[in-house]
């Protein structure tokens, strides 16, 4: 079940990519020749433009086995209730701050210990691969979750076509640094902030980001992702707290050692590398035994590996979690 | 006392759906309302005395006793949300939550402090007491102290708000020393100046 022949691009861009999308470009393609966009930007005149035109439009996707039949969190309640401390620590800034968050042009750097480092648009990025929904848990560190339904596409892709080397280990993540526009990366909150070190960055062993339960997300219901919930591409791994599901990528890079992660930085005792969902290993704010469903009254049991244990827990084979914590 | 209502009003009003209700996770919000509103009335019961000291206006001493038990109120209403709302008498988490999270023990600790304040609040507890009911209630300070542990500890990463809650527990206690110490130089002036 877990491994699974894919067909790769076998059908043509144009059925690939959401027809909007495909529409759009074009007529974004006109405008910025109009404007003398396309001149200035030069070799990314062409695709540029095309994210901020999808915001709000609908996305073709297939369905998918690893989707749960669990009740969707909703869309409201996961557009407007996030942590995305770039834009301020509240859970309402996120969507009040979005516009901070700027993602055109967007452009995505593969690189490290892989024999086919690239550097993309972000539309050139995703246009390849066949979206998927993955209804999935999500288990936040703070003792809440939800289930959401993601658009995207399984992260082993993009690793398959990087052609990671013998020695790349872990895969390490960066997401946008920009100070000049994300509030909560100007210095003077730094203090206030606990001094988290921007941008954000996260890992993930190789065998993890191979995993089949592991997807890059650019869509949330049927629509490409909101600011607010890490636009334009973000990481999901459901197994783990979301912190550990990095929005707004911006390199993604193949490595020999464990990467630094920013919260495992910030609170080495708190936060480990791994952050598998574990009920046993409690944390000092927020009981890890049990959760609250968003939209429900009463708390639950939190599951080992967020439910995903049948999935995932080979990967931990004669690990001590309580230590790889 | 009306105004002291007030933010139990508002509180009341919000989890009632008015003025935008409590949000994606409505307990969560009413713990943390609860939470800042109790954190309020104990600095609020805390100023009595120095603002009394700095404007002389005895009459504001009066209020030291009510203002106390308001603080009291808040706090045990925020304990009981945490309880029963939040984990509705499931006593093995209550149990976790009190021997694992060191925020929730030094919250709790605060609200037995000020539970034993409430408790020997009267007249009668007071002349019954008499110099031991003066050094019990300065446990309150140490209540303070320990509710500006209690929001530092559960911080996640932003500490504008506790900062702001140490900073006026620190002028409020410095305060007293303060004005121990410059009662102490003037008494000891005096009596210098008599012999």
């Amino acid at each position: 079940m877990l491994i699974r022949i894919r067909r790769r691009s076998e059908c043509s861009r144009s059925e690939v990519t959401p027809r909007e999308l495909y529409a759009r470009r074009r007529e974004f393609l006109r405008a910025g020749m109009g404007l003398g966009a396309g001149l200035a930007l030069g070799g990314f005149g062409l695709a540029v433009p095309a994210t901020a035109a999808l915001r709000g439009h609908t996305l073709e996707f297939e369905p998918s086995p690893f989707s749960t039949d669990e009740a969707k969190t909703a869309y409201d309640e996961v557009t407007s209730y996030n942590n995305f401390f770039e834009m301020g620590p509240g859970k309402s800034d996120p969507k009040t701050y979005a516009d901070q968050l700027k993602t055109d042009p967007w452009t995505i750097t593969v690189d490290g210990l892989c024999d086919n480092p690239g550097e993309y648009a972000v539309e050139d990025f995703i246009s390849p691969w066949s979206l998927e929904e993955r209804i999935y848990r999500m288990r936040c560190v703070e003792g809440w979750s939800m289930v959401i339904p993601w658009i995207g596409f399984e992260l082993n892709r993009i690793i398959e076509q990087a052609k990671p080397r013998g020695d790349a280990r872990y895969v390490a993540f960066e997401a946008i640094h920009d100070p000049d526009n994300l509030r909560g990366q100007r210095p003077r909150r730094r203090a206030s902030s606990g001094g988290l070190q921007w941008p954000y960055t996260e890992g993930l062993r190789l065998d993890e980001a191979m995993h089949p339960l592991t997807i890059l997300a650019v869509g949330l219901y049927d629509e490409v992702l909101p600011n607010q919930n890490g636009a334009p591409i973000r990481l999901v791994v459901p197994w783990k707290y979301g912190f550990k599901s990095i929005k707004s990528i911006q390199h993604i890079r193949f490595v020999e050692d464990e990467p630094p992660t920013l919260w495992n930085q910030a609170q080495p005792d708190e936060y480990g590398f791994y952050s598998n969902v574990n009920p046993n290993v409690d944390h000092p704010r927020w009981s890890q035994r049990t959760e609250r469903r968003i939209g429900e009254f009463r708390r639950q049991r939190t599951e080992m590996f967020n439910g995903y244990e049948e999935e995932v827990a080979s990967l931990y084979d004669g690990m001590d979690l309580r230590e790889y914590f | 006392m009306l105004v002291s209502l007030l933010p139990a009003v508002w509180i009341g009003l919000r989890t009632l759906g008015a003025f935008g209700g409590l949000g994606v996770n409505p307990v969560e919000k009413l713990l943390e309302l609860s939470g800042t509103h109790a954190m309020i009335a104990l600095l609020v019961a805390l100023a009595v005395t120095p603002v009394r000291q700095w404007t002389g206006l005895a009459w504001i001493a009066r209020l030291r006793r009510m203002l106390g038990l308001v603080a009291f109120a808040y706090v045990t209403a925020h304990a009981l949300i945490w309880l029963g709302v939040d984990l509705f008498f499931d006593w093995e988490l209550v149990f976790y939550d009190l021997t694992e999270r060191p925020f929730v023990m030094v919250g709790f600790a605060a609200w037995v402090i000020l539970l034993l304040l409430a408790l020997t609040s009267t007249g009668a507890a007071q002349r019954r007491l008499r110099r031991k009911w003066i050094w019990l209630h300065r446990g309150v300070y140490v209540a303070g102290v320990l509710a500006v542990l209690h929001f530092l500890w559960l911080a996640r990463a932003d500490y504008a708000e506790v900062a702001l809650y140490a900073a006026i527990l620190t002028l409020l206690l410095g305060w007293r020393i303060g004005h121990r110490w410059h009662n102490r130089r003037r008494a000891h002036a005096r009596r210098r100046a008599s012999a």
